[in-house]
Formats: C-alpha cells, sequence, structure tokens
C-alpha cells in the first residue's frame, strides 16, 4: 500500500536489544491454564482459518 | 478536595480491513462503515457536516501556531479538502453526540463528552456497538469490512486511540508537560493493550505491554502521525480558551477491558487534579523515551528506570508516587467515582508488583499475554508464529462471535461493568450532564435542519440561505438540566432557537455568531 507510514523505532540508547526470548513475569509460572482452558478448547474453530495469510494481509495505513 | 470528576472523552481508531483484499481502498472502506451505519439511520454522512470553522489543529500550546505550509499533510484536518482522497470524508454526528467520521485511513468514533471514568467506559463502549453495527451492515454484502479495536498491524504502521481531557488554562504548560511524562511513559503497565512482536514492525519476536509505545519518538510535540510525543501539544480546546485548555493524550492503548479503561481515564484525571493543584509529585526520567520503550518490553515489571539524578525507579514504584499524592489529595471523603479509582488504582499497583497474572481480568495486556501463552504451551509455538499474530490481532475483532477479548469476557473471564441494555441506551442516548445532551438530542429530534455540528458549535437552517450558529463553548452547559425541557418541548427548530434565546438579525451574513447567548 503506498504512501503507508513507515515509522522505525530506533533504539536511542544504544543498549542491548530486549532478550532474545522475553522472560514472562516470574508469576507467569503461577498461571492457572484452567482459567483459560474452556477457551483454548475452543479457540481454533474461532480463529480465522489461514493464520499465515491473515496477518499478512492485515495491513494498515498509519493513522494519529 | 481532588475529585476525578472532569469533562472526558476517548477517540478510537479502528483498523479496517476486507477479508482476502489488502489492497482495498481503506478510505473508502472507512466512508463505507461510517455510511453503512449512517444510512439506515438516517443520520446525515457528508465531509460538509463537521462544522469546520471552529477547528485549529495546528495550535501549540507552547504558544505558537505551525505554519501551514510547514506542517504534514495528516496535520491539517480542519481543511479537509486537503486530505487524499477528500471524497471520503464522511462525517457522522450520532444520537449520542458522537462523532463518527474518516480521519487517516480509519473510521474513528470520538465518543461524547462525559464527566466520570464510568461514563466513559459506558460511552467508549458505544462505540464498540457502533462499530459492530457498522461491520453487520456491511456483511451480507460483495466487499464485507472488519474492524479491529487495536493500534498497529505490526509492520510499521499505528494507529490512535486518544484521550481527551479538559484541563484549567491557568496551568503552566511546560509544568503540566513535565508532570505528565513520567506518568505517561509508566501508566501502559496499568492499561496497555499487549502486543506480539518488539519493534514498530515487530522485527523482533516477543510480547510487549503497550502496543504504542514503539512508535513514539519524542516527549513533546504537535505531531500525532508522524515524529509521536509522549505529551501532544495541540492546543485546541473546543471551548472557551481562556478558562479551558484541551489536553489531547495520543500515548494511550486501545483497551477493551473495562476495569483498564476505568484506570486508564480515572489515574490520568486525578494527575491532572495533582498538577492543577500544584500538588503533582516531580519525576524526572534522564530519558522519557528510552524508558517508555523499556517498560513495554520488561514484562518481569522490574527494569529500573533511569531518572534524572542518576537514581532508578521501577514503573511500578513511579505509579505507586502518583498514587500515594493522589490518594493524600483525596482524602478520606472521597466521592463513589474517585473512591472507585483510588481503589482500583492501588490494588492494580499491587498486584502488579506481587503477581501480575491476579489482573488477568482486568488489563488486557495480561487477559492477553494469559491467553497467548496458554495456547502456546499446548501448541510448542515460539513468538513469531503466524498463530500468535493472529490471536493478537483477533483479540480486538469487535464481533462478539470472532473477538477473543470478547470470548473472555462472555465467559466471565474478564469484569465487566456494563450491562448489554446500558451500552445499547448509550448508543441511541447522549450523556446528561455535558454539552452533549444537547448535540446529542438535536441529532435526534432537528437532523433535518441541522446543517453542521462540531465539538463546540450546531448550525441550524431556517429556511432558505439563512444560517444559524449557536456556539457551545462551555461543556458543562447545554445539559439535561439546563435545556432539557426546551429542547423536548420544542417542535420546530424555530422554537427551539427561541426558547434558548437565540435571535437572528434579519440583514445579517448567513453565519450569525452569538457568543453571549451560549447554551
Amino acid at each position: 500500500m503506498s504512501g503507508q507510514e513507515q515509522i522505525r523505532h530506533h533504539r536511542k540508547d544504544g543498549a542491548e536489544p530486549p532478550e532474545e526470548t522475553p522472560v514472562a513475569p516470574q508469576a507467569q509460572t503461577q498461571i492457572s491454564t484452567e482459567a483459560v482452558d474452556s477457551i483454548l478448547d475452543d479457540i481454533d474453530s474461532v480463529l480465522e482459518t489461514n493464520a499465515e495469510e491473515f496477518v499478512r494481509n492485515f495491513v494498515q495505513k498509519g493513522g494519529q | 478536595m481532588l475529585s476525578v470528576t472532569r469533562v472526558m472523552g476517548a477517540e478510537t481508531e479502528f483498523g479496517i480491513s476486507q477479508p482476502g483484499r489488502p489492497r482495498a481502498n481503506p478510505m473508502r472502506d472507512s466512508a463505507r462503515v461510517i455510511d453503512a451505519y449512517a444510512g439506515p439511520r438516517g443520520l446525515k454522512s457528508a465531509q460538509s457536516f463537521w462544522d469546520f470553522d471552529t477547528e485549529s489543529p495546528l495550535a501549540d500550546a507552547r504558544g505558537f501556531i505551525m505554519n501551514e505550509a510547514q506542517a504534514h499533510i495528516s496535520q491539517l484536518t480542519h481543511l479537509p479538502q486537503a486530505q487524499p482522497d477528500a471524497q471520503y470524508l464522511a462525517n457522522v454526528v450520532l444520537e449520542n453526540g458522537a462523532r463518527y467520521y474518516v480521519d487517516h485511513a480509519h473510521p474513528e468514533y470520538s465518543s461524547p463528552e462525559t464527566l466520570t471514568p464510568r461514563d466513559v467506559v459506558l460511552w467508549d463502549r458505544a462505540g464498540d456497538v457502533v462499530a459492530l453495527r457498522s461491520v453487520e451492515a456491511l456483511a451480507g454484502g460483495e466487499e464485507p469490512v472488519n474492524l479491529y479495536k487495536n493500534n498497529t498491524d505490526s509492520k510499521g504502521a499505528s494507529y490512535g486511540a486518544h484521550e481527551n481531557y479538559l484541563v484549567d488554562r491557568s496551568v503552566d504548560f511546560d509544568e503540566l508537560a513535565a508532570c505528565l511524562i513520567p506518568f505517561f511513559a509508566t501508566r501502559q503497565i496499568l492499561c496497555g493493550a499487549g502486543r506480539v512482536g518488539i519493534g514498530a514492525s515487530g522485527e523482533e519476536p516477543g510480547y510487549q505491554i503497550s502496543s504504542r509505545a514503539d512508535f513514539f519518538e519524542t516527549e513533546i510535540g504537535l505531531e500525532t502521525t508522524l515524529r509521536r510525543p509522549i505529551v501532544n501539544t495541540r492546543d485546541e480546546p473546543h471551548a472557551d480558551p481562556l478558562l479551558y485548555r484541551r489536553l489531547h493524550v495520543i500515548i494511550g492503548d486501545a483497551t477493551m477491558a473495562e476495569p483498564a479503561t476505568l484506570v486508564r481515564f480515572g489515574a490520568t484525571s486525578l494527575v491532572l487534579g495533582l498538577i492543577e493543584a500544584g500538588q503533582c509529585p516531580r519525576i524526572e526520567l534522564a530519558d522519557p523515551v528510552a524508558a517508555l520503550q523499556q517498560v513495554s518490553h520488561d514484562l518481569s515489571l522490574s527494569a529500573p528506570l533511569e531518572l534524572a539524578d542518576g537514581s532508578h525507579m521501577t514503573a511500578v514504584e513511579i505509579q505507586r508516587m502518583y498514587w500515594q499524592a493522589a490518594a493524600e489529595a483525596v482524602g478520606a471523603s472521597a466521592d463513589e467515582d474517585t473512591a472507585e479509582v483510588i481503589e482500583m488504582w492501588d490494588r492494580f499497583l499491587t498486584d502488579l508488583a506481587e503477581d501480575p497474572m491476579r489482573l488477568a481480568g482486568e488489563i488486557d495486556w495480561i487477559a492477553k499475554l494469559q491467553l497467548l501463552t496458554g495456547y502456546q504451551q499446548r501448541e510448542s509455538l515460539p513468538w513469531n508464529h503466524p498463530k500468535l499474530a493472529l490471536i493478537d490481532v483477533q483479540y480486538h475483532d469487535v464481533r462478539p462471535s470472532k473477538g477473543l477479548f470478547y470470548k473472555l469476557e462472555a465467559a466471565g473471564r474478564i469484569r465487566r461493568f456494563t450491562t448489554d441494555a446500558q451500552v445499547s441506551h448509550a448508543v441511541e442516548n447522549p450523556p446528561e450532564d455535558t454539552r452533549a445532551y444537547l448535540r446529542g438530542r438535536v441529532v435526534e429530534k432537528f437532523t433535518d435542519a441541522l446543517v453542521s455540528a462540531s465539538w463546540d458549535s450546531l448550525v441550524f437552517t431556517t429556511g432558505g440561505e439563512r444560517h444559524v450558529r449557536v456556539p457551545m463553548k462551555y461543556p458543562l452547559k447545554g445539559t439535561k438540566s439546563l435545556v432539557g425541557e426546551i429542547v423536548e418541548s420544542a417542535g420546530s427548530v424555530g422554537e427551539l432557537l427561541k426558547s434558548l434565546g437565540i435571535t437572528t438579525l434579519e440583514d445579517s451574513s448567513p453565519a450569525v455568531h452569538r457568543d453571549r447567548n451560549e447554551v
């Protein structure tokens, strides 16, 4: 899409980029996966069928 | 006594997509979205329906006006003809007093002015229903359109979810900005929407707290579409400029979870109250933009942010300082709305420090993270897997049948304040305690005679070429208690104007300004 806003984020501080695999909060180990289990059981029937195509096609023009 | 009550409003630019057709013109589709909603309801949808005469997007709060020649075309929002694809700039004023229109290739819902965080939540959510009904209206046709209440495509483009707060004009702007910058750099832990991918184009795999942080480049500035600033200086009060400024906040994420929206607006209103009272804690970050991104990328919430004096604080500690000052200024006898915000902000900070996952039912970035990590663990997917990017986008789908946020909420996983009935009512009816009441009721009752409208004006035709502009520079006028009986009993626009005390001069120019007869 022409004219699409392309704003790159430049790390100002020259510091290391965040860890390759961002560390989830400590608390994450305590997530009760049960809490979202029913949603997860159902999620594949709700998700758009072709994830790769959907994500590739989700192109927006910049806004405010 | 510090209170959370303040004139506030929320703007949502929706992500827009035609399934399977990434090259569809988003300006055209945005106009189709607006028209699909307005048409069947008999609401006027035209570029000229918004009264641009009162707009001044290039006025800078630092005391100057940007030259139009120096402005980026996207900043010339008061000159709609200057915009590319100008024929698609639909503008509608809804029965609830909101504005629904095409802004920068996105449909935007700007909520009516409200006074409490609870009401912001309600009329913001009404906008999500307006978006849903637009999608539904186009669903059966040849070019269906889907809308997403999110902020980025993770391909370099971002679009906003702005907030507006009426602020006492006498507050020094530099002071306002200095107090707000550390607050805004860290507020995302309370109300970030979460995002898969790090960097504006999501170039590094991972997850971050804010969907907007990677798109900000400077501390203070006028722009909203490029070189985005933490504090936006647009000085367009849409109200009496001698009394008020409108703080236009562009740094927030589009929140879907009602508790997060409540704290987002409530805590910000309280901090503005602290600044107005000269009681705001002074913290100075060494590099606010770097800190903003550092906080967003740190899911452990433990990153030490460097202050100007060389010491360090975490985002939670900085927020706790603002909370402390607000709690002290509020005192023991707070009104209900204020007490609720103080309590929730407090609890959010405690839980964020101890176990953020306790807030999976209240804050979007945590709800989404819990969903993503649950799915990730089941399927053993890396962060850069398209399924996770899909979940990230689909969390924000406005359709309850597809939107993962709505699935979670409907399953009781996310706390909700409003009911469907209240939201439906807010779609059709304005708040009663601001000028949005008059705007909304006039749209409902006298659409035929309404030539154009804006936040601070209504322009009527009274027959022939004559137009009458009713200025509404005072957001706390035009309320139900002030004009309710007049509006409800008026049988015609002539009667309405007469009862409001608006008189027109026989031989005046078509647009008659009646600044002394404010309603």
